[in-house]
Order: C-alpha cells, then sequence, then structure tokens
C-alpha cells in the first residue's frame, strides 16, 4: 500500500494508516483508502469485518487508536476528523450519516426531524436563542427558509404528504429514505450511510440508487456507504473497497472489484462454475427481472 | 402427515385502531418451508409474532401440532417446539455469544448444547471466533447469526425466521439458504421464512404466500409464484440496471 | 407480560387467600396486640378481631384487583398499542395521531389562566371580603409556586429527558440567594429576582458540567446527591446561612419599591386604597402567577426554537443528535442551567413571600413532590403539569375539610396524618391508568398543515 498524500485535490476523504483497536481485538488494521470528490464510494466487506467501526472512526463515535483522517471541502479547506469533537464532525467538517438501525427522532413529525438537522444554521439565526425568544422577523425568514428546504426534500423524496405524521409510524422503506434526506439537510460534503438498502425490496432499492444518485449529481455531496446488496453496488458505486478482518484486500471500480479472486473467496463467495447463477443473484442478470422488463 | 403442522384461520390482529391482519388463513405442513412474501408494513412481522402470542389474535384461531395455541402465553408457545429469529435480532446484547445460545438452549436444559453447538458454529463460523465476546458489541450481521443460532439451538419442531438475510454479506446469505436447505432436506425441519428477498427466498421454499395489507393475496407452490407476472412485477423486478450501465448512472 | 392467561376463577381466589395470608403473617407481630402501659409493666391487649377485618379487607381488594385486572389484561393483549408493532402497519389511518383529541389541551391552558387570573376576585366574592379569602389566596399561591415549580422541572425532565432528583437544590439557592442579599447587602427584591435566577443558573451549569456525561440511573443519582450537598452545607455553613436556623426577618416584598404598610408613603395611600394588610397577598399572588406565566410562555417558545427542538431531539436520540452537528453537552446545559434558573426565580419569590427560609423547606420530598407533578403531569405538557400541581398541592389541603370522617373513624383521626399514604396510592393508580401522565400527547413544534399530537407512544421518555 503506497503512502497517500493528505493533500491530494481530487479526494473528498483520505483515510490513512488507519487502526482501531478495542481492547486486545483489532477492529480495524492499518486501512487506508481514498473517497474521490463526485463519487459514490462503496465499503464492502464480510460481516464483523469493520466496516461501521471505519464509519464511526470517520463520524467521530470512535477516536481512532491510530492513523489520519483528512476530510477537504471544495473550498480546500482540510479538516482532521480524528481530532474532532463528535458533533463537530457534522458541524464544521459537514460528514453526515445515516445509522444501520434507523435512528429518527420517532415521536416528532417528519417535518421536525429535518428541522433538527438545520439545527446549527438556525440556531444563528435565532442569536442562539436570545433573539429568537423576541420573535425577531430575522429568525421568522430563517425559519421560513429552512421549512422550505426541508419541504424540498420531502418532494425528492417523495414523503411531502406525510410531513406531518410522527416519524416512527412511517413505513421501514420510508424511514432509510427520511433519515438520509435527514442527513443531507445539514449540508454535507460526505454523506456516509450505513446499509441503506438493508431490508428493502427491490423496488425501494432501485428507489434508493436513484436517490443517492441525484445526490452526487445534484448536490455536491460524495457518498461513502456500507452495503451487502450488491446489486446496489454495483449499480450505482464509481468505486468500491473491501474489507476483510479490519484490512483492505482490494480497492477499485466496481467491475474489477466482481471478478478478483479475493473478493469472491471472502465476500461474494462463488466457485467459477456457478458465476452464471451469482451473477444472478448478485443481482446483475436476474432472470425474472430481465423478461419481465418491457 | 395429515393435519398441517401450524394453521392460521381467520386470524385478525390489531395494533390499537390499525388493524394488521384481517382473516389470515395459512397452513404450514410438516417438513415443508413455506415462505411469505409482501411490501414492508404488509404485517409479514405482525403474522409471525401473532403466532407467538404478541400481538394476540383478536379473532379466528392459530393451531400447532393440533393444539390451539391462540390464547396460551408466548413462553408456553415456544416451549411446544416453536422458535423464531426475531426481525430486529434482540440478542442479548450483555451476554456472551455462548450465554445467548445457551439462552436458546434452555429449553432442553442444555441437554444437546454441546453438539447443538458445533452445528451451529459450523454454520457460522464467525459466531465460533467470538464465542467470549459480549453480544451488543459485535458488527449487525453477527448479530443476525447470533439470532438464527440461537433459534436453532432449541431443536424447534418449526423454525420461523424473519428476514434472516437482512444486513448479511452476500456469501453468508448464500450459506444461510443452503443451511436453511440442508435442516429442512436433511433433518425434516419445518421452516417458515419471512423474507424481503422474494427472488432468494421463492427459490427455496415449496409453497408460498403473498401479503398485502394484513390480506393473503395469493398462495401457491413457490415455482409458480416465481412465474406468476403480478408477483414479478410487485416483488421480483426492481429495476436494476443492465450490467453496460454500471457507475454511469444512467436512466432515471 | 402481555401474555396473561385467563386465570381460572379457582385460581383467582386462591392468588387472594394467599394475599390474605401473608397479610395475617404480618398482621401477627405488628397488629394483633397492643401494647398499653399497665399498672405492672406493659400490658398486651389481644385485637385478633382488627387482625381478621385487615385479613378480610385485604382478600376482597386483591379479589376485585384480579378480576379487574384480569378484564383490563384480556383487553390490552387483544388490542397492543402501535407502538408495540415490530412494523409500521398498515400507517395509513394514523393510529398514533388523533387531532379530534386537541380540544382539551388547546383551550385547557387559556382556561386554567383565565381562572387563576381571577381566583382573588371569586375568592373574595365568595368567602366575602378579601380578609376571609385570605386561606384561598395562600393556597392559590402555595399551588402556583408548584406550578412554576413544575414547569421549570419540565424542562429539564420533560423536554431533555434528564432525571433531575435534586431540583430542590435550585430552589434552595434562590431562596439564600434572596435571603442573603437583601439582608446583607440590602438589595430590593426586584434587583434580587434576576440574581437569584443567575446564580441558580450558574449553579446549574457547575453541577451539569461534570454530571452531564452520566446517563440514566447514574444522573439520577448524582442529582439526588447533589440536592442533599446543598441541603447540607445549609446546614453547617452557619456563619453565612445561619444553620439549621435559616435566615428570617427577609424583607418583604414591595409594589416595584412602595411599601406595603399604612401610612403616607405606603401602597394603600398611593392608590388610594383604605390599608388592607390582605393587599401585599394579593400582590404576592399576581407576582407569582406572573412568574409562572413567564416559565410557561419561556417554555413554550423554546419549544419553537432550534434549542428546543433540540432538547427534545437529545430526548428521542442522542446519538442521532450528535451525528447531526448538535454539541449534546451544551444543548442539556442550557437545558439544565434554564431549568435551575426557574428554580431560582421561584426560591427567591418563597423567600419573599415567607420571610423566612431555613434548611428544612429544601428536603428531599419537595424534589420528590415537584418531579411526582411533572411525571404524573405528562412530561413535557404544560397543562398536565399545572394540573397536577393543583391535584398534588391541593388535594392535601382537603384533606383538612374532611372533618366529617372523624364520625366514622373515631375522634382522634386526622385525615392529614394519612397525605402521604393517599399520596403513594395516588401515585400507584395514577401509573396504573396512566402511566404516562395525565397528557402525554406531543404536539409537534412546526407544521406544514394542520397540528396534529402525537401518541405517546412514539414519543420517548429519554435514558435519563
Amino acid at each position: 500500500m503506497a503512502t497517500r498524500r493528505p493533500d491530494d485535490p481530487d479526494a473528498v476523504l483520505t483515510v490513512d494508516h488507519l487502526t482501531m483497536r478495542f481492547g486486545g481485538l483489532t477492529a480495524v488494521d492499518d486501512l487506508s483508502f481514498k473517497a474521490r470528490r463526485g463519487d459514490i464510494t462503496a465499503l464492502i466487506g464480510p460481516n464483523g469485518a469493520g466496516k461501521t467501526t471505519v464509519f464511526n472512526c470517520i463520524t467521530g463515535f470512535y477516536r481512532p487508536s491510530e492513523g489520519m483522517l483528512t476530510l477537504r471541502h471544495t473550498d480546500g479547506a482540510t479538516h482532521l476528523l480524528e481530532r474532532l469533537p463528535n458533533h463537530a464532525v457534522n458541524r464544521r467538517a459537514r460528514v453526515a450519516r445515516t445509522f444501520q438501525n434507523i435512528r429518527l427522532f420517532s415521536g416528532m413529525t417528519v417535518l421536525e426531524n429535518l428541522m433538527v438537522a438545520q439545527h446549527a444554521p438556525l440556531m444563528r439565526a435565532s442569536g442562539y436563542t436570545l433573539l429568537g425568544l423576541l420573535g425577531l422577523p430575522g429568525y421568522r425568514r430563517a425559519e421560513a427558509a429552512a421549512v422550505a428546504k426541508a419541504t424540498a426534500w420531502l418532494e425528492r423524496i417523495d414523503l411531502l404528504r406525510r410531513a406531518d405524521d410522527p416519524a416512527g409510524d412511517l413505513p421501514y422503506g420510508d424511514q432509510r429514505r427520511l433519515e438520509i434526506a435527514r442527513a443531507m439537510c445539514t449540508g454535507p460534503e460526505l454523506l456516509c450511510l450505513d446499509e441503506p438498502a438493508a431490508g428493502l425490496n427491490p423496488r425501494e432499492s432501485a428507489d434508493l440508487a436513484r436517490l443517492l444518485r441525484h445526490i452526487r449529481d445534484e448536490h455536491a455531496t460524495s457518498v461513502l456507504l456500507i452495503e451487502h446488496d450488491m446489486a446496489v453496488v454495483m449499480e450505482i458505486s464509481d468505486h468500491v473497497v473491501v474489507l476483510d478482518y479490519g484490512k483492505k484486500i482490494a480497492d477499485g471500480p466496481p467491475r474489477e472489484i466482481r471478478e478478483d479472486p479475493k473478493v469472491i473467496a471472502a465476500y461474494l463467495g462463488v466457485e467459477d462454475e456457478e458465476v452464471a447463477q451469482v451473477d444472478a443473484e448478485v443481482g446483475l442478470t436476474i432472470p425474472v427481472a430481465e423478461e419481465a422488463r418491457p | 402427515m395429515n393435519a398441517p403442522l401450524l394453521s392460521l384461520r381467520g386470524v385478525s390482529a390489531y395494533y390499537g385502531s390499525v388493524a394488521a391482519l384481517r382473516g389470515v388463513d395459512l397452513d404450514v405442513n410438516e417438513g415443508e418451508i413455506v415462505t411469505l412474501i409482501g411490501a414492508n408494513g404488509a404485517g409479514k412481522s405482525t403474522l409471525m409474532m401473532t403466532v407467538f402470542g404478541a400481538p394476540r389474535a383478536r379473532s379466528g384461531t392459530i393451531a400447532f401440532a393440533g393444539e390451539d395455541i391462540t390464547a396460551r402465553p408466548t413462553h408456553a408457545i415456544a416451549r411446544l417446539g416453536l422458535a423464531q429469529s426475531p426481525e430486529g435480532r434482540r440478542v442479548f446484547p450483555r451476554m456472551s455469544v455462548q450465554e445467548n445460545l445457551q439462552m436458546g438452549a434452555a429449553l432442553h436444559g442444555g441437554r444437546y448444547f454441546g453438539q447443538d453447538l458445533e452445528k451451529v458454529c459450523t454454520l457460522f463460523p464467525r459466531l465460533k471466533e467470538r464465542l467470549n465476546q459480549r453480544a451488543g458489541t459485535m458488527s449487525g450481521g453477527e448479530q443476525q447469526m447470533l439470532a438464527i443460532g440461537r433459534a436453532l439451538m432449541s431443536r424447534p419442531r418449526l423454525l420461523m425466521l424473519d428476514e434472516p438475510s437482512l444486513g448479511l454479506a452476500p456469501l453468508v446469505v448464500k450459506q444461510i439458504f443452503s443451511a436453511i436447505s440442508a435442516l429442512n432436506r436433511e433433518e425434516g425441519m419445518t421452516i417458515f421464512l419471512v423474507e424481503q428477498n422474494a427472488y432468494h427466498a421463492l427459490k427455496l421454499a415449496h409453497r408460498g404466500s403473498v401479503l398485502v395489507n394484513g390480506r393473503i393475496t395469493l398462495s401457491g407452490p413457490a415455482r409458480a409464484l416465481l412465474d406468476d407476472p403480478s408477483i414479478k412485477a410487485a416483488y421480483l423486478e426492481g429495476g436494476h440496471a443492465p450490467t453496460a450501465s454500471v457507475g454511469e448512472g444512467v436512466q432515471a | 407480560m402481555a401474555a396473561a392467561s385467563s386465570a381460572s376463577p379457582a385460581a383467582i381466589l386462591k392468588d387472594a387467600g394467599l394475599f390474605a395470608l401473608v397479610a395475617f403473617g404480618l398482621c401477627v407481630p405488628i397488629v394483633s396486640h397492643r401494647t398499653d402501659l399497665g399498672a405492672d409493666g406493659l400490658e398486651l391487649t389481644p385485637r385478633w378481631g382488627l387482625v381478621a377485618g385487615l385479613c378480610a379487607a385485604i382478600f376482597a381488594v386483591r379479589l376485585v384487583q384480579r378480576l379487574v385486572l384480569e378484564r383490563r389484561a384480556a383487553r390490552a393483549v387483544l388490542t397492543p398499542s402501535p407502538h408495540q408493532a415490530t412494523e409500521p402497519v398498515g400507517a395509513e389511518p394514523n393510529a398514533a395521531q388523533y387531532p379530534s383529541s386537541l380540544g382539551l389541551p388547546r383551550l385547557g391552558l387559556p382556561l386554567f389562566v383565565g381562572f387563576a387570573l381571577f381566583l382573588p376576585l371569586i375568592a373574595a366574592l365568595a368567602s366575602g371580603g378579601l380578609s376571609p379569602a385570605r386561606y384561598w389566596i395562600d393556597l392559590g399561591i402555595l399551588i402556583l409556586t408548584y406550578v412554576m415549580l413544575g414547569w421549570g422541572l419540565n424542562i429539564v425532565v420533560g423536554l431533555a429527558g434528564l432525571l433531575d432528583l435534586g431540583y430542590v437544590a435550585f430552589y434552595a439557592v434562590g431562596a439564600y440567594s434572596y435571603a442573603l442579599l437583601s439582608t446583607v447587602f440590602g438589595l430590593s427584591f426586584w434587583v434580587c429576582l434576576p440574581l437569584a435566577g443567575l446564580f441558580a443558573g450558574l449553579w446549574g451549569v457547575m453541577l451539569g458540567f461534570p454530571v452531564l456525561r452520566l446517563r440514566g440511573d447514574y444522573l439520577a443519582i448524582v442529582t439526588l446527591a447533589f440536592g442533599e450537598i446543598i441541603r447540607l452545607v445549609l446546614i453547617n455553613w452557619t456563619d453565612v446561612t445561619g444553620g439549621s436556623a435559616g435566615i428570617s426577618s427577609i424583607p418583604r416584598a414591595t409594589f416595584f419599591g412602595v411599601p406595603f404598610k399604612a401610612g403616607p408613603d405606603g401602597f394603600s395611600a398611593l392608590v388610594g386604597l383604605p390599608f388592607d394588610p390582605m393587599h401585599r397577598i394579593v400582590f404576592l399572588y399576581y407576582l407569582i402567577l406572573a412568574l409562572a406565566l413567564l416559565t410557561s410562555l419561556v417554555t413554550l417558545r423554546l419549544r419553537r426554537l432550534p434549542l428546543g427542538r433540540a432538547w427534545e431531539a437529545l430526548r428521542e436520540d442522542e446519538i442521532a443528535c450528535r451525528s447531526l452537528g448538535i454539541d449534546t453537552t451544551k444543548t442539556k446545559l442550557t437545558a439544565f442551567a434554564l431549568g435551575a434558573m426557574f428554580g431560582g426565580f421561584a426560591g427567591s419569590f418563597f423567600a419573599v413571600r415567607q420571610g423566612f427560609v431555613s434548611p428544612e423547606s429544601f428536603n428531599f420530598l419537595e424534589s420528590a413532590i415537584i418531579l411526582a407533578i411533572v411525571v404524573l403531569g405528562g412530561m413535557g405538557s404544560q397543562l398536565g403539569v399545572a394540573v397536577a400541581a393543583v391535584a398534588m398541592v391541593g388535594g392535601p389541603e382537603l384533606l383538612r375539610n374532611l372533618g366529617f370522617l372523624k364520625a366514622v373513624f373515631g375522634e382522634g383521626f386526622d385525615p392529614n396524618e394519612f397525605r402521604l399514604l393517599l399520596f403513594g396510592l395516588a401515585m400507584v393508580a395514577m401509573m396504573i391508568w396512566r402511566p404516562r401522565g395525565l397528557i402525554s400527547d406531543r404536539m409537534p413544534t412546526v407544521a406544514l398543515g394542520q397540528r396534529k399530537a402525537i401518541g405517546k407512544d412514539l414519543v420517548r421518555e429519554g435514558h435519563g
């Protein structure tokens, strides 16, 4: 593994020799990779390979044992993520994330969830609450703008008519999309998604893929995602990083990864004679789906 | 094998005033794999939980091995030989993997613990590496394996799995599906499978049913369902891009 | 739990019998004999009749309870709440939302305020004059003090979801701040009031810094300890606080500088009324009403501001909050400080009203009562807290008027002695019938269309 230069202007996120130990267990072992700006980068690997741990390091929930995490904004400002406190990773470094087991504010409405996500700008507009208490027009304008932004996202994820319903009442697939919209409302440079397609049916997965492409193309937000649904990974990602036992075993465009024997052995799990079948299962040529396609 | 092992007749269940199941009829025969497919929120998990008495069926009857279990408490139902790996894993987070598996085996007082542990570890080598780790510190996929393993430890007559493939790597998904198939083929275990991955589930199962808004709309041999155009449209076709367009994000 | 199988009548009888047996076992050492001081030492008077009566009563109560609970449990099992659903099923007809029930909470608070505004007038008219109405106005002041404390603690417990068992400490800080500032430096009430709030808020921050990284039970224990520490300091720092003797002859409240006294420069002369000591009481009543309303208004406003929304989000899911860039420590601190500040205001009001403070007024029971008001009222609900305060503080007062019970229980019976017993029974009853408080729905703070109350099943209570 060659040493990467953290000042690579193309990379939105540079992970350098990241190691994370829990007691005697090394969950992530000397991992280095880059997520390029404007890409959807997928992080895949067997269960327990340390993918979520990497996410937790990037988003400030864990402090890495060793290594450097550099985030570079479009304007060139760099942030060393491993040094930022938890919440500042989102506020200052502009990294947003979703969770494997959806973490919405279930007792708040869909709209309120998106308003909470715009906490920082609204806080500033409300003069750190003091001016807001007086009900000055400046804050009211800011709030209207925040509602408009939330509304736009709700329209995008097709949940506008449920804006005033509690988030906990939404069906599973809608909750996943809402969580992504909530993360996007913080205006991130990098969006980290932990298994966004888990538990979604093929149709919902397709909607999700569309949403992610929209985010990448229209919002100048780069995406890093963990995903097991290879159909989704192969379809939308520009770059794939494969982990096994905390180490990187492959790194490249999806088509190369699919054929990498190490990845097949550790993750996809196919012998040569089964390739056709696996291609089907991996979602590249689902026979029935193909037939049904007009 | 005349009477079905599990049979539901006109089962309705409610959450508050919302009907989650409306008059569901369903049979699972001994030695069968039956799968239930349907959209998120159709009531698939509720159906599984209703069999276990939580929520209790408001009307209709549920019978297991010839006994009416509609009004039995959950723990008594489990003692009859039903086991499930519930949605959301529900492992005991502060107990070690081994302790979790012991909880599953508690039904038999741990008589078969050794040999069953061996079996579960063969199925999920990952668990073997982590026997002494606290379950709550494992990754989501590993917890999913543990939940399935724990259900297997009770040597059930009917194994109910709620989305066993959720969050698992493709290799493990393959292993699980082949294990399910092997359990059924070699040990004659009856399996009830709720799956989002309708294609996989229908390939594996003998029979399948489709749940829409709490009602069974279609039942039949799995093969036939797999070829049914309406099923294809609703649950199998997902608009996956053909290989050629990978990474280019062409179609909307 | 949900699996309460329908028990047979025989099983219920057996269960009730068991209860009676246990009661009998307890009665033998405690009730069965009365010791009287006789001519030669203690004399034992057997009371087996009483024991039999008690056991029979317990048997009957348990029997009825089982029969009632049995039916309730059976019903509950058939209709579990939507929250228990493992998946959001058929979410279209919204089970957890019901805009129709909005009437009460929406009208309730204005009704409450309206009644509170006219209480002195009503009381005076009803009892024929200001002086005879003093009892009612004093009671009103007492209740409103607890309403204000409840609303203040509601910010911490109800909105931010942080369990604070030592709220009375801030009440004490406020009271002593005014007591000391006015007696030592001669500052007037209107200068001391904001200062007292400020000091209490500062104490809130000081306590908050080390403590707020704790969660749940641990946070509760430390706040409990904090409350006790403040009380013990007040008792032992005799040089400053006067120890358990407290501080007396604290200056009374003035009408913005004009004292309530007879004579040419008093309040009555100023407004041209004949002097009446009740003016001061009525003034105090409106003062606490204004302070309580200020608390409520600020809270209602804050809920709609990003800070208040962050509090509620914190109660729902702290980890998600952090992932959205919310500094959870600061957010918790503001909740703690603001709650403490209102506690401080209430404390200085307490001092000015009593004219005397001592550590005895700030024991754990006070914390418990304030917390009980918040919990009974329904966490986060303004009206619920107000109603709960009326019930919890006004209810015991009712006991004084239950003289007729003496006819039943004999002359020595004092209903007041059973205050805590009733208090406990009421709590248990509430936990059975309304475990999430009187008003447990949550109103959204912002909406595109119509605001619909969110059912308690979806709203979380916070982890600490």
